[in-house]
């Protein structure tokens, strides 16, 4: 199994004045070298708080990591010291964040921002860090890099600024770029110009990504695999097609079918999912989806269902996984025909699974 | 037409349309385009520096006194923060009946709150909820309260900017069925501001593109989204993401380069010559980087402003 990156059970939550705050609870995945993995849900389902974690972004307190691992090269990066993980950030695993001007820092020069970690983890001089800087910056379509390395962050435009964000990340070769919403805050041309750039430098440095977004356009164009989140808790995961073509969890059939075409000519109203997602001041007890559910039964008020394989067409659920399963017969395990949900129902039937 | 100059910001340069009774046109565009000042001036929040704006045969822009305050009360806005849009401060039932105060539809307390509790069963919200405020609704509820103020007093024109941008995909939704619902209800017009093209298609009976302050091109939805005629516009629409893996990964985009234009000093001729894939630029001579393009009517009710088309 190749994966670069393999978290079990994570969960964390937050400790406020109002309450506790269960974020993310109880989840496991495992990304592989080279893949793009598309994180997606609504507001408060937990991705962001997830990825931050691994990282060790989430602040500690009022954050509070309650459970679980984050293995990269045989490190746990969730008890991790924090020098340890400096040695991994901008470097092994880099981060992008949704809005540039808050995440650039407004009194520092680009040239500064991009060249202070090709000092640090490469250990580059300023003069081959300042030349490296501009080969970055034309990498990701900045031209006239050269006359613009000196201007501050405020002087570019919102496309630009995540193209410098794009280029520091990108700086030390990262094997893993983790992107949180990097294109939600841009107009749609300028969305589409990162995209492009993004697959680009994709196809040229091989690394793995992980892409957090709501937008499930964005993921159909990106992504290898998905993951579906909610309140904290992964409903499905597979592969891309599989997700869109063939969704098996009510909470992704529903998205899908609330989401409008400007690619189709189609007249019938909008399904929408009654209700709001839940507010996470309480514990998950049973599916948290339950009160939204079209398919829901006794099962889900009251046990929270895990991430199951799903058996093929017919069959039963194997008691092997599917990994094992494929090194059993000498096989490759390819992580995209593994199909995951968290649901106590077969939606083809209605019934119980 | 409406023209608008602020300093040398032209927000919004000479634009013209109609909306016809009972339908929902899109204006669409990036940021910057001028598509929530021409909603905010249509409904004379800002003063048109230019030209005239009727609704229901009231000028908006010489009206004044007892014609001013009717124009106000058939055309109302729903805006898109639904956290900035409400006062913090007041209760669910005061925002609701400010606009039926202020026009002393109603005289009593108690004639107001009926009327608040009838607008908020209207918008699927629960009527025992009048005397809460904002910050104890959700994103989507807030929204909802933000229509119901905005039916308060009957209008026959809303202006919908941006309504539905800040809210989660599944509420957006659930938003738009209430939006459709109550159109036909009250036979309702809307001018329905975005830049979600894929939510403008659901519900637009007529899109108009803008760029930079001008609009480009003007169609009946599927004419406008199947064949595009603007480059702009046919830019625009292969930018829009389609939540399909076979499709969106077969694309051919039309990438377009470099940045908008600041509107302070927008571009000669074409605004949109700078960046679009088939203007001939200079040092070679042509109309689009010199002359306005005219706003035609190249097909039937479809308008284009174009050299090329």
């Amino acid at each position: 199994m190749d994966a670069v990156l393999q978290v079990n059970d994570l969960a964390v939550h937050f400790l406020t004045p109002e309450g506790t705050i269960y974020a993310v609870n109880g989840i496991s995945f495992s990304l592989d070298n080279s893949e793009t993995l598309a994180v997606v849900g609504e507001s408060g389902c937990g991705k962001s708080v997830t990825m931050l974690s691994i990282l060790g972004l989430v602040p500690i307190p009022p954050g509070q990591i309650v459970n679980g691992n984050a293995i990269y090269q045989e490190m746990d990066l969730l008890h991790s010291t924090e020098a340890q993980l400096e040695l991994i950030r901008g470097k092994e695993i880099s981060m992008i964040f949704q809005d540039p001007m808050t995440s650039l820092n407004p009194v520092l020069t680009i040239k500064k921002q991009i060249t202070e970690s090709l000092q640090r983890h490469m250990g580059l001089p300023m003069e081959k860090a300042t030349q490296q800087a501009i080969a970055l910056l034309n990498q990701v379509g900045l031209s006239d890099a050269q006359q613009r390395l000196n201007d501050y962050p405020h002087q570019f435009s919102g496309g630009m600024r995540q193209r410098v964000m794009i280029a520091m990340a990108l700086a030390c070769m990262p094997r893993i770029l983790i992107a949180d919403e990097p294109t939600t805050a841009l107009d749609v041309t300028i969305q589409a110009q990162i995209v492009e750039l993004v697959i680009a430098l994709r196809e040229r440095l091989g690394m793995a990504m992980i892409w957090i977004t709501h937008d499930l356009g964005v993921v159909a164009g990106l992504a290898d695999r998905v993951i579906v989140m909610y309140a904290g808790c992964i409903v499905e995961e597979a592969a891309v097609t599989q997700v869109y073509e063939n969704p098996r969890h009510p909470y992704t059939m529903a998205l899908l079918a609330a989401l409008p075409r400007a690619d189709l000519r189609r007249n019938q109203r909008l399904k929408s999912i009654s209700g709001a997602p839940p507010t996470l001041h309480a514990e998950i007890h049973g599916c948290p989806f339950a009160p939204r559910c079209d398919f829901a039964i006794d099962h889900c008020w009251s046990e929270n269902p895990s991430p199951l394989q799903l058996p093929p067409e017919g069959g039963r659920v194997s008691p092997l996984l599917p990994s094992e399963r494929a090194t059993a017969t000498g096989g490759r395990f390819d992580r995209r025909s593994l199909h995951r949900i968290a649901c106590w129902v077969d939606v083809q039937t209605g019934k119980a699974r | 037409m409406i023209q608008r100059t602020t300093g040398a910001v032209y927000a919004v340069d000479d634009i013209s349309f109609d909306i016809q009774r009972g339908e929902t046109l899109g204006l669409v565009g990036e940021s910057g385009c001028g598509k929530t000042t021409a909603g905010r001036t249509i409904l004379g929040l800002y003063k048109a520096t230019a030209g005239n704006v009727s609704i229901d045969g009231h000028d908006i822009c010489t009206a004044n006194g007892h014609e001013w305050m009717t124009i106000r009360r058939k055309a109302s806005i729903i805006f898109q923060d639904p956290y900035a849009s409400l006062n913090p401060r007041w209760s669910v039932s005061a925002i609701i009946s400010e606009p039926i105060r202020v026009h002393g539809l109603l005289k009593t307390v108690a004639e107001r709150d009926q009327r608040a509790q009838e607008l908020l069963e209207l918008v699927g919200l629960n009527a025992r909820h009048l005397n809460r405020f904002p910050h104890e609704f959700s994103g989507g509820q807030r929204q909802r309260i933000g229509i119901a103020r905005a039916l308060a007093c009957n209008p026959k024109f809303i202006v919908c900017d941006e309504p539905i941008s800040a809210l989660d995909v599944s509420i957006q939704a659930q938003v738009v069925n209430l939006l459709e619902d109550l159109q036909e209800r009250f036979e309702l017009t809307y001018l329905f501001i975005a830049h979600d093209l894929s939510m403008v298609r659901h519900i637009c009976d007529r899109v108009a593109v803008m760029y930079l302050g001008v609009i480009v091109e003007m169609a009946p939805r599927d004419n406008l989204y199947e064949k595009p005629l603007h480059p702009y516009t046919q830019a625009l629409l292969s930018s829009v993401p389609v939540p399909d893996p076979k499709k969106e990964r077969k694309r051919r985009r039309i990438i377009l380069t470099g940045d908008v234009p600041s509107p302070i000093n927008p571009p000669d001729g074409c605004r949109f010559h700078t960046r679009c894939p088939i203007a001939k630029r200079p040092p070679v001579a042509s109309r689009c980087s010199e002359i306005v393009p005219e706003w035609r009517e190249i097909k039937p009710n479809h308008w284009v402003a174009c050299h090329e088309v």
